[in-house]
């Protein structure tokens, strides 16, 4: 069985977001894609200060099994990147939800943070 | 997953949370967890494989030994001491790789045969199409279970294990034998680049040793680590860098290939005495500085001596968790030199040339 915290929201593409006020969204991948994708060897981040569209590839995941995109959930700007992971890819093992999240997001618009999947919806999605 | 076979470890991989996955028909553990870890191990300390799913076959009869020197591209008969092992293609009249696979020798009347599990089931009727003439009966040893003990302090945790009679035997072995003391058959055979053993033994035994393994610090490891460490050690997958479209000769394979005595009439020589004046392609290593990691079909872009473009391909690639960067196993034209690029997710990538091998007892051998 998965770990999936209740606060956080989800996306189909296996990103979890997390809502820190004032339009700032953290955002990493699941403890599920993780698992997936085994050890991480290299991440590529998201560039600072760089807008992204809604659903575009901004990130690169690349494990010894293979090289996953990461998708921004939402349409903004990329104000912080977890730098640790490029020395360090490993805390997205250990800790996908915390140690191991990948940015951090200020929605372009205010968004229904309930467009995104709940942790059940999430659940119900990798179940299949 | 119901239709795949299990091995008599299975229990034992569930018990320790392994991932398990379907490997050609057999569930077998990828990883216990981390497979970088288990890697780290068995370069390290010391690491033991499952590999039960591989196929033992024990050849009996009179004529085996002349069987053999039809059958097998290298030459049994440089086996003169007793539990000699040889590593060896059985291959097609064509010249194409059967499979590969390790002998033991024990007799002239009784050899064993190792051979991978993919390629069971064509290996067993190829060996039996050739073995009736001479009257080799052939024996699937389905009842022995195959654990790979493999790292610098491999053989010191297994002597652990040992009783004093099996102890004094494997003493002093030398790299390439195998011998039946007690219940166990004890090889000093590998697929890791490491010091180690291979042992088969009755799989009613199987579950009893492994635990004991783990009591005496052996780390579980799965197919992951047992691929990225047989990778730095330069070491042949079949079906990647080579299956029977391919030639030993472009495989790295051609000292394996037992040219003498020139009588000798093995099947595929005809074809290899054709090809051997005209190789045109090689195996060789690749070492990436950049972050990515290369895998396996990505097109290699070479430059030849007078300076024009040719191309490769990657037969194996993955990260080196010992060297921390990508590398891989390629297949590219004869005289390229060194500097080489691979496109990675549409980005040229600098990449070099080196040796298959790239790492040998714990130690780089690149730099």
């Amino acid at each position: 069985m998965s770990n999936i915290p209740t606060e956080l929201k989800y996306t189909t593409t296996h990103e979890w977001l997390k809502d820190e006020g004032n339009g700032l969204y953290r955002v990493g991948i699941t403890e599920h894609a993780q698992s997936l994708l085994g050890d991480m060897v290299f991440i590529d981040l998201p560039e600072c200060q760089r807008r992204y569209g809604e659903n575009e590839e901004c990130a690169t995941a690349e494990s010894v099994k293979a090289a996953s995109d990461i998708y921004s959930p939402l349409s903004g700007e990329v104000v912080e990147v977890n730098t640790r992971l490029e020395d360090a890819p490993e805390l997205i093992n250990h800790s996908p939800y915390d140690e191991g999240w990948i940015f951090v997001i200020k929605a372009s618009e205010s968004l229904q943070f309930d467009d995104f999947l709940s942790p059940q919806e999430y659940q119900t999605l990798i179940a299949d | 997953m119901s239709d795949l076979k299990k091995t008599a470890l299975y229990i034992q991989h569930e018990k320790n949370r392994a991932l398990m996955v379907d490997f050609h028909g057999w569930l077998m553990p990828l990883h216990y967890g981390s497979q970088i870890n288990e890697h780290h191990a068995v370069r390290n300390d010391a690491g033991m494989f499952d590999v039960s799913h591989m196929t033992i076959i024990d050849l009996h009869g009179d004529k085996t030994f002349i069987f053999l020197r039809e059958l097998l591209a290298n030459d049994v008969a440089k086996l003169t001491i007793p539990g000699k092992a040889l590593y060896s293609a059985m291959l097609t009249p064509e010249g194409g790789v059967i499979d590969d696979l390790i002998v033991y020798f024990f007799t002239h009347k009784f050899c064993r045969m190792v051979v991978n599990s993919a390629t069971r089931e064509k290996d067993l009727d190829w060996i039996k199409t050739h073995a009736g003439r001479y009257c080799v009966a052939i024996d699937v040893r389905d009842d022995l279970s195959l654990i790979a003990i493999q790292g610098p302090n491999a053989r010191d945790k297994v002597s652990q294990l040992l009783t004093p009679a099996q102890r004094e035997d494997v003493a002093g072995m030398k790299p390439f034998f195998g011998i039946q003391t007690g219940q166990l058959f004890i090889a000093t055979t590998g697929y890791t680049g490491e010091k180690g053993y291979e042992i088969a033994l009755p799989s009613e035994l199987a579950e009893d040793f492994w635990q004991k393994l783990e009591q005496v610090g052996v780390q579980c490891c799965g197919l992951g680590a047992r691929d990225t460490l047989r990778l730095e050690a330069g070491m042949n997958l079949y079906g990647q860098e080579m299956d029977e479209t391919t030639s030993p000769l472009i495989a790295n394979m051609e000292w394996t290939i037992g040219w003498e005595p020139q009588d000798r009439d093995f099947i595929g020589r005809k074809a290899l005495e054709k090809q051997r004046n005209a190789v045109s392609e090689q195996l060789i290593g690749l070492v990436m500085q950049g972050k990515g990691v290369l895998r396996r079909h990505l097109p290699v872009i070479c430059t030849d001596r007078q300076g024009n473009t040719c191309h490769g391909v990657i037969t194996s690639g993955s990260f080196s968790p010992t060297l921390q960067r990508s590398i891989a196993l390629a297949r590219v034209p004869m005289n390229v030199v060194e500097h080489a690029t691979v496109v990675l997710r549409g980005a040229p990538q600098a990449v070099r040339i080196v040796k298959p091998v790239f790492v040998r007892n714990g130690t780089s051998v690149i730099d």
